[in-house]
C-alpha cells in the first residue's frame, strides 16, 4: 500500500470565534493531483496555509513524509518548505523586484550566485510558463494571469516535491484559465510533482484532477474521482457541481 | 479587584508590546550572531537610512544649534555671560538635543517608510511568500535594517551635533559678536570625550528602538491599506514617545557613568 505524502488528521481551526475547519481528514499521495473544491470562504485557503506551516491549527495533525509539522517552530519548518512550492491566489510576487529577480529569488536564497546558472534556470522556468521575454517587467505591469504564471515559475525553479495551488484560475478569463490548467498538467507530467489544487472552478477541476475532495462545513464531504463527483446524487455535491445556490428564485 | 482589572487593562498591552519587541530584538541579534547577514541588503539599507537621512539630520542639527545659540545669547548677555553660550549649546547638542532630534527625525523619515514597506508586504502576502520559500522574514527584512540602523544612527548623531556646533559658532561669533577665541576655548574646556560617548550610545539605543518598533508594526499590519496606514502612524508615535521616555532614563543612567559638571 502506498504511504501518503501528506496525511492530515482531525484538523481544527477557529478564526474570530468561528470554526473554519472541524476535524478535516485528508491524504495526499505521491504524484497525484488532488483538487479541493468548496465554497468561497469555506476554509480551503486556510487549509492550504496549514500544509506549509503558515498557520497553526487549534488541534489535529499534519504529517509530511513521516514528520509531524504542526509542532515545528518557524525555523524548523524551513527544510519542509523547500520541498513544497506554493502558488498564492494573487501570486504574491515581490513588488520591489522585476520578473527575473522574483523567479531567481529562491535560487539565490539557496546559495546559487553564479549569474550564468541563475540566468539559464530562470529562462527555463519562465519558458515552462510561457513568460519568456517578460524578464524586465515589474509585477505592477503584469496582468493577473501573468502574475500567476510568474509566481508559478518562481515556485518551480527549485523543483519541489509538492505544489500547492491556491485558486490558480480565480479571476482569469477562460483562455488564460485553460493555459494555467494545461500548465498544471504539464508540470505534473514533466516534473512528477504532487499537486493540491484549491479551487471552486469546476472546469479547472475536470481538467487537472486525478482525485477530487469537496470541503463542506469544515470537513471533507466527498472524496473520489471526477467521474464519481459527476455521478454523485448527494444534494450538497449536486448543488456545487451544477452551480445551484439552493435559494428560492422568485 | 476592580483596581486590578483597570491596572491590568492599562498595562497588559504595554507589557505585551514590550515583550514582542524584546523577542524581535532577541531573534534579530540571534540571527546576526549566527551570521545570517545579507551584505547586499544591509549596504542598500545603509544607503537608504544613513545616506538618505543626511540632509534632514544636518538641517535639523544646524538650525537647532543656531536658534539655541541665539536664545542662549539673548539670556546670557543680560548677565554678561556671552562666552558661556558655546559650551552650553555644545553640551546640550552632544548630551541631549543631537541624539533626541536625530532619533525623532529618523523615526519620521525612515521608521515610517520601513513600517509602510514591511506592512504592505504583509498585507499583500509577500511575507507569507517569503516564509513559503523557506526564507525567514526576520533574517531577510529585519536583520539588514537593524544592522544598517545601528551603524548609521551614531554617525547621523555625530553629523547632527557637528553641524549644530558649527552653526552655533557661526551665529555666536559672526552674527551675535561673541569673541571667537573665547567661544572655541570654552567649548574645548567644557566638552569631553564622555559627552561624545553619551551621544553615540544614545544614538545607538534610539536606532535600535526605531528599527524594532518599525519592523514590529510592519510585521503586525493587517486589514489592507488602512492597516498599513495604522502601522505607519503607530510607528512614528510609538518611536517618538519611546525616544523621549528612554532619553530621560538613559540620561540618568549615563550620568552615573559619565557625570556632567565634574571638570
Amino acid at each position: 500500500m502506498i504511504e501518503p505524502l501528506i496525511h492530515v488528521q482531525n484538523l481544527v481551526q477557529r478564526i474570530g470565534g468561528q470554526e473554519i475547519l472541524r476535524g478535516l481528514n485528508l491524504d495526499l499521495f505521491p504524484g497525484e493531483t488532488l483538487v479541493l473544491l468548496g465554497k468561497s470562504g469555506g476554509g480551503k485557503s486556510v487549509f492550504l496555509r496549514h500544509l506549509i506551516g503558515l498557520m497553526r491549527p487549534v488541534s489535529g495533525s499534519i504529517v509530511f513524509e513521516g514528520s509531524e509539522i504542526t509542532t515545528l517552530k518557524e525555523r524548523e519548518l524551513e527544510p519542509i518548505r523547500r520541498k513544497i512550492g506554493m502558488l498564492f491566489q494573487d501570486g504574491a510576487l515581490f513588488d520591489s523586484m522585476n520578473v527575473f529577480d522574483n523567479v531567481a529569488f529562491p535560487l539565490r536564497e539557496r546559495g546559487e550566485h553564479d549569474p550564468a546558472v541563475v540566468r539559464e534556470k530562470v529562462a527555463r522556468s519562465l519558458a515552462m510558463v510561457n513568460m519568456t521575454g517578460h524578464e524586465h517587467k515589474m509585477p505592477v505591469n503584469l496582468s493577473g494571469g501573468m502574475r500567476k504564471r510568474v509566481a508559478l515559475a518562481r515556485a518551480i525553479i527549485s523543483p519541489p516535491d509538492v505544489i500547492l495551488y491556491d485558486e490558480p484560475t480565480a479571476g482569469l478569463d477562460p483562455i488564460v484559465s485553460d493555459s494555467i490548467n494545461r500548465l498544471i498538467r504539464r508540470l505534473q507530467s514533466q516534473l512528477r510533482v504532487t499537486s493540491l489544487v484549491v479551487t471552486h472552478d469546476m472546469v479547472s477541476c475536470n481538467r487537472v484532477a486525478d482525485r477530487v475532495a469537496l470541503l463542506h462545513e469544515g470537513r471533507i464531504h466527498f472524496l473520489g474521482t471526477t467521474q464519481q463527483l459527476r455521478d454523485a446524487q448527494d444534494p450538497i455535491i449536486r448543488d456545487f457541481v451544477d452551480g445551484r445556490s439552493g435559494e428560492t428564485v422568485y | 479587584m476592580r483596581v486590578f482589572s483597570i491596572f491590568s487593562g492599562l498595562f497588559s498591552p504595554i507589557l505585551a508590546s514590550l515583550g514582542e519587541l524584546a523577542m524581535l530584538a532577541g531573534d534579530t541579534f540571534g540571527s546576526i550572531a549566527r551570521g545570517r547577514i545579507r551584505m547586499g541588503l544591509t549596504i542598500r539599507q545603509i544607503a537608504e537610512i544613513g545616506f538618505g537621512s543626511q540632509l534632514v539630520v544636518v538641517v535639523t542639527g544646524a538650525f537647532t544649534g543656531a536658534v539655541f545659540t541665539a536664545q542662549a545669547y539673548f539670556q546670557f548677555a543680560s548677565l554678561n555671560m556671552e562666552t558661556a553660550v558655546g559650551p552650553v549649546v555644545t553640551l546640550a547638542m552632544f548630551r541631549e538635543l543631537g541624539p533626541a532630534l536625530t532619533g525623532l527625525m529618523v523615526a519620521g523619515r525612515v521608521g515610517a517608510a520601513m513600517s509602510a514597506e514591511i506592512g504592505t508586504m504583509k498585507v499583500t502576502q509577500q511575507i507569507d511568500a517569503l516564509r513559503a520559500l523557506a526564507v525567514n522574514p526576520v533574517d531577510y527584512l529585519v536583520v539588514p535594517r537593524a544592522l544598517a540602523m545601528l551603524i548609521s544612527m551614531p554617525i547621523l548623531v555625530v553629523e547632527c551635533v557637528g553641524l549644530g556646533v558649527l552653526a552655533s559658532y557661526y551665529v555666536g561669533v559672526h552674527v551675535l559678536g561673541i569673541t571667537g577665541v573665547y567661544f572655541v576655548a570654552n567649548v574645548q574646556k567644557f566638552t569631553e570625550g564622555s559627552d561624545i560617548m553619551m551621544s553615540l550610545i544614545k544614538g545607538f539605543v534610539f536606532g535600535g528602538l526605531i528599527v524594532f518598533i518599525s519592523c514590529r508594526e510592519g510585521l503586525r499590519a493587517k486589514d489592507g491599506a488602512v492597516g498599513v496606514g495604522r502601522a505607519t502612524t503607530a510607528t512614528v508615535v510609538t518611536s517618538s514617545l519611546a525616544i523621549l521616555i528612554t532619553n530621560f532614563f538613559l540620561t540618568m543612567a549615563l550620568n552615573i557613568l559619565f557625570p556632567a559638571g565634574q571638570r
